[in-house]
This record gives C-alpha cells, structure tokens and sequence, in this order.
C-alpha cells in the first residue's frame, strides 16, 4: 500500500490543463483554418459589393426611360432589360428542352437498369462530357450544331448564329449535372420501396416511373432548377454562337441571333466593344451582372430547399 | 360441368399471361429508349472530337511543332498557342499556391472544427452559393476588385490592372467554393472511430487532423481538388473580364517577371481564334483545342488513377 503512493507527484490542477506550447500551436491552426473558412464571407461580401458599386453607378449615369425599350445596344445609350432577359430565357428553355430527358433518361438507365459493370463503362460517358469546356461546346456549335442540325432542319435562311444552336449546345452541357443530381436522388431511394413494388408483381417500367420517380421527385426537380441555373449563366456557348455581338433587337424567335445577358457582359468587357469613360455603358455590365446573379441565387436557394427535403424523407 | 370449363379458363388465362410475360416488348421498348439517352450523349462526344481532330490534323501536319514556339499573332501562318499553354499553366500555379491551401483549410474547419452555430451554418449555406455563382460572375468581382481597385498594386500603368496577378486571382476565387465542397466530402468519409482513436490517447484537435483525417482523407481531396484543377483549366468567361483576350503573355521571363504583365490562356485564345473570320484561325482554334482538351484530359485521368488507386471503403 505504502509503495503506491511513493511514486505518486504531486498534480496541480494547472497541470491539467496541459502543455502551453500544444495549446498555442493548437489555437494557432484553429485561427488559420478559421480565416481561411471566413475568407468564404469576404468573397461574398466582394461578389455584392463590385456587382452593386457598379449597378448603383449605372442606374445614377443612365436615363432610366432607356431601360424599356426595343434593344440593348449599350453603346447607343439603349438598355432594355427586357432583351437579353427575354435571350437568356429563350437559350435556357432550349437548353432544358434538351437535358430534361437526355438527363433524366440516362439517370434512370444508370440508377435502374445498368448493371454494375454496364455502369463502369457508361458513367465516364457522362463524366467525359462534363468535362468539355465551354468554349469548346461553343466551338461545336458553331462548326456542327448550327450549320449541320440547326440550319438543316430549319431551313438555309436561318442565320449561322442563332439562339436554337446555342441553347442545344448548352443543354448538352447541362446534361450531365441534371443526369448526376437525379441519379444521386433515385439511388438515395430505399431499395424496400423496389422490392415491395417487385413483391407485388410489377415490372421494372412500372417500378421505376411508379414508385422510384415519384419517390425521389424532389431531387428531381432540384436538379433541373439547377440545370437552369447553369443554362442561365453559361456564357461562353452563347458569346460564341448566339449571335447578337454589340446589341439586339428584341426576340423571342430562337431561329434568330440574341444576347443573353452573359453574352452581353462578354461583349461589354471585350473587343471593339469595350467601351470605358464616362457613359453608362461600362457600368451596365455591372448592372447585368446584378440582375444574372439574383437569377442564378434565387434558382440555387429553390433547388437547396429540395435537396433538403429528399434528405429528410429517407 | 359450369366450374369446369371456368377453371380451365382461368388456367389458359394464368397460362397465357405467364408466358406471355416473359418477353414483354414494351418493357424492352422502355429500357432502349433509356439507353439510347446515353448513346446520343456519346454521339455528341464522339462526333464534337472527330469534328474538333478531323480540322485540327492539317494543322499538326503542316505546321508541326511550331504553332508551340509562336504566340498571338492577326497573320494566321505566324499565330501559334505558345502563349495561351504557357499562360494555363501560369494560371494552375495559383489555384494550386492559393486555391488548394485555403480550400483544404476551411473545409477543415468546417468538418472538423466548427460547432453547429448559426454562423456556422451560415457560412455552409455561404460556401454552397458560391459554388453556384456562374463563372461570369466571378470575373466581373476580378475585374472590380483585382483589376480596378487593385490595379496599381498589382502591374505597372500600361497594363491597366489586367495582370497574370489579378487573372490568377479570379482563377483562384472561382475554385475555391469547389476544393471545399470536394475536401468536406473527403472528410466526412473518415469514420468517426479514426478520430476517436487518436483522442483517446490525448491528441488534441490539430493532432487528430494531421496525423488521423488528413492522411486518411488524402487521396479523396486530391482526387476532388485535382478535378477542379482541370475545371480551371477550361475556364474563359472570367479570364476574360480580367481582360486576357488581347493579353500578350511575357514568355521571356520566368513566372515571377510574368505575375506584374498583361497574360492570356489557351482557352482564352482559343475564344479569340474562334471569333476570327478566316478558316486557317478556325483550324488553328481546333489545334488548340485538341492541346486543350488534351491536358483536360490528363488531368482527369490522373484523378480517377488517384481515386482507384487509393480509394479506401471503411
């Protein structure tokens, strides 16, 4: 008994609270990682602060009866909003004409009915296209897509740069995104919903469209709000070949060329239309850049809040 | 007599019906239209790469290695992609310098960290935004931020801002919100037990980490920061509002003389090819093209090498 408490020190309660020297490298790399978790907030804080400097200048330089118009030629001091919403809205519907069921088919196939080695093989199929950039897709379009489908099917009068081109283009481009985010929800769907539709005879159509379609409907739809999303700020597509360089008139005719309002940032900041000084043009694209990322920030939150209630069911 | 007929009526019918099934049409019908999604996206693949070699080979054959040694020019013959590879490359020192640390950093805060406070949460749903702020966007906060606030800092008066410096930085900002998500992801797959481990022999938070998650999570942050690296690499519309287009990189220094200088990138110049009339600029932009996607490629390959290499299931 006695030789137990011989080889006992004596312990403070500082002691406890260990060695000094681990507890500032400790606190050290707590702040470090912190910061570089803040630096998230300045980037946001950056992103509003610029596209709303911008903005704020713009509306104090233009007249705003030029907001509402028939155009947006920036450097004829015609800014109508309404145009190259109206394009951005007309290549996105395009888009999403296209990837709605190339996505949603292909995300079915892999969830559904690929075999798992099926699956090796297919999904970098997927993976390969979402890896394309956009200026090459935009190259494509303008060498295959307009004059080889576009200009084919429609007719030789529509013009080489057109907004149906550059919206196919894009879709395929989304393609991907929509196909991974409904797959990942169709598989997030418990297999006991199959087996017990199984159990009750029915086929696999039938189980996939009845039971693991509305099951995972919520995913579904946040991947195509998504897919908008990319649509709507995909740029290089659109600056490539929608056609529209420097200005627009109004339209909704997609066999027409058309600025979206990435394309018209593009054309702000670049080439022969890079107009600096005093005017209002410069700061539109500010302005545009404002309206593109409440766009995109709304489509985002939507599609958030759906992800969140796939996350619940299951 | 009645119940006799009524049986073996039923009897053909359960027969017929059994039979009938093994090979139902509609259902095979239902599984081909699925795949063939995924041949049309392999059709656009295949015939967006036959279309982008079949232009891009007269090229190689007539010139060589010798569109690798000339940069920008308006002369066709002497135009070359020298300029817009080595400018890339410039471009991955920085996502890998700037955007690999800090993402891997907040990501580790984020995981290992953070408790569930509102900020917290805050920044989570802060950092998934970004991720879907379009790219565009965060070219038009470069040019505000690096290029016009900054610019005096970052390049002499001649280069008006528009510097490898601040078209790094945009690079960098751009992936970041990538590299975080891809790296929480990683983190989140270390199971609970390795951390515990190392706590229950009195490690504390940072020595968990780096001897614990960070060796465990390696290879899936790699793999994910890798992708985004060849997501970068593709990226024009950002690069392009910080003003690479018309940019002429300085080759003859090394990096560091380059940083304060006007600079472009490969797909930068491909958009600027892309834009010419003349069809030797076309094929010279599907030479550069094939370099590009090229690297993409390798990158990507290298990644999914990473994965199945190291990819461990716990």
């Amino acid at each position: 008994m006695a030789d137990v408490t011989a080889g006992r020190r004596e312990v403070s309660i500082g002691a406890l609270g260990g060695d000094r020297r681990r507890h500032r490298r400790e606190s050290f790399w707590r702040g470090l990682f912190f910061l570089s978790a803040a630096l998230s907030i300045v980037i946001s804080v950056a992103i509003v602060l610029s596209l709303a400097g911008g903005a704020i200048d713009f509306l104090r330089k233009v007249d705003l009866s030029t907001l509402w118009g028939s155009g947006w030629f920036p450097r004829r001091n015609m800014f109508d909003v309404k145009t190259i919403v109206a394009g951005s809205i007309v290549v996105s519907l395009i888009a999403m004409v296209v990837a709605t069921p190339l996505g949603l088919g292909a995300a079915l196939y892999l969830s559904e009915y690929a075999s798992p080695r099926a699956r090796r093989f297919l999904k970098p199929i997927l993976e390969t296209l979402a890896s394309v950039p956009s200026v090459v897709m935009g190259f494509f379009a303008l060498r295959f897509i307009s004059p080889d489908l576009v200009q084919r099917l429609f007719g030789s009068d529509v013009p080489l740069f057109n907004m149906a081109a550059a919206g196919i283009a894009v879709g395929l481009l989304v393609t991907p995104l929509v196909a991974s985010v409904s797959e990942d929800a169709m598989h997030a769907v418990p297999t006991s919903l199959r087996e017990a539709s199984y159990g009750l005879g029915a086929k696999r159509r039938t189980t996939s469209l009845r039971v693991v379609v509305p099951a995972a409907v919520s995913g579904i739809t946040a991947s195509l709000i998504l897919g908008i999303s990319r649509a709507i700020g995909e740029t290089m597509i659109v600056a490539i070949v929608a056609g529209g360089t420097g200005g627009s008139l109004f339209t909704l005719n997609p066999l027409e060329g058309g600025q979206t309002m990435t394309a018209a940032i593009t054309s702000l900041a670049t080439g022969s239309d890079q107009v600096r000084g005093t005017g209002p043009a410069y700061p539109s694209l500010f302005f545009v850049g404002l309206v593109l990322f409440l766009f995109t920030l709304l489509l985002n939150l939507l599609s958030e809040r759906f992800v969140r209630r796939v996350r619940r069911q299951y | 007599m009645a119940t006799k007929t009524v049986t073996s009526a039923v009897g053909d019918e359960v027969r017929r019906s059994l039979a009938g099934n093994r090979r139902d049409v509609r259902e095979t019908i239902f599984s081909l239209v699925l795949l063939l999604t995924l041949v049309v996206a392999l059709a656009v693949l295949l015939a967006l790469l036959f279309e982008v070699v079949r232009t891009a080979i007269p090229v190689f054959g007539s010139r060589g290695e010798q569109i690798f040694q000339t940069g920008y020019s308006s002369l066709p013959a002497n135009a070359g992609i020298k300029q817009g590879l080595i400018g890339s490359l410039y471009l991955m020192v920085f996502v890998v310098v700037l955007a690999f640390p800090l993402g891997i950093g907040a990501a580790v805060y984020m995981e290992e960290y953070a408790k569930d406070t509102r900020l917290t949460r805050f920044i989570n749903t802060n950092i998934r935004n970004l991720a879907g702020v379009p790219a565009i966007v965060y070219g038009i906060l470069g040019l505000a931020i690096f290029v016009e606030l900054l610019g005096p800092l970052t390049g002499p008066a001649s280069v008006e801002g528009r510097s490898l410096l601040a078209g790094g930085l945009t690079i960098a900002v751009m992936v970041l919100p990538i590299v975080i998500i891809t790296t929480a992801e990683a983190l989140r797959a270390v199971p609970m037990s390795i951390r515990e481990a190392g706590y229950g022999v009195g490690a504390t938070r940072w020595e968990v980490v780096r001897s614990h998650v960070l060796p465990n999570a390696a290879p899936g942050i790699l793999t994910g920061s890798v992708l985004s690296m060849a997501r970068a690499l593709g990226e024009t519309a950002p690069l392009i509002m910080v003003g690479a287009v018309t940019g002429f990189l300085a080759t003859r220094g090394g990096f560091l003389d380059a940083l304060q200088q006007r600079f472009t990138s490969l797909p930068t110049l491909i958009f600027a090819y892309v834009k010419k009339p003349q069809p030797e600029f076309q094929d010279l932009a599907s030479a550069a093209i094939v370099v590009l996607m090229v690297l993409i490629f390798v990158v990507n390959f290298a990644a999914i090498l990473l994965r199945n290499r190291y990819e461990r299931k716990w």
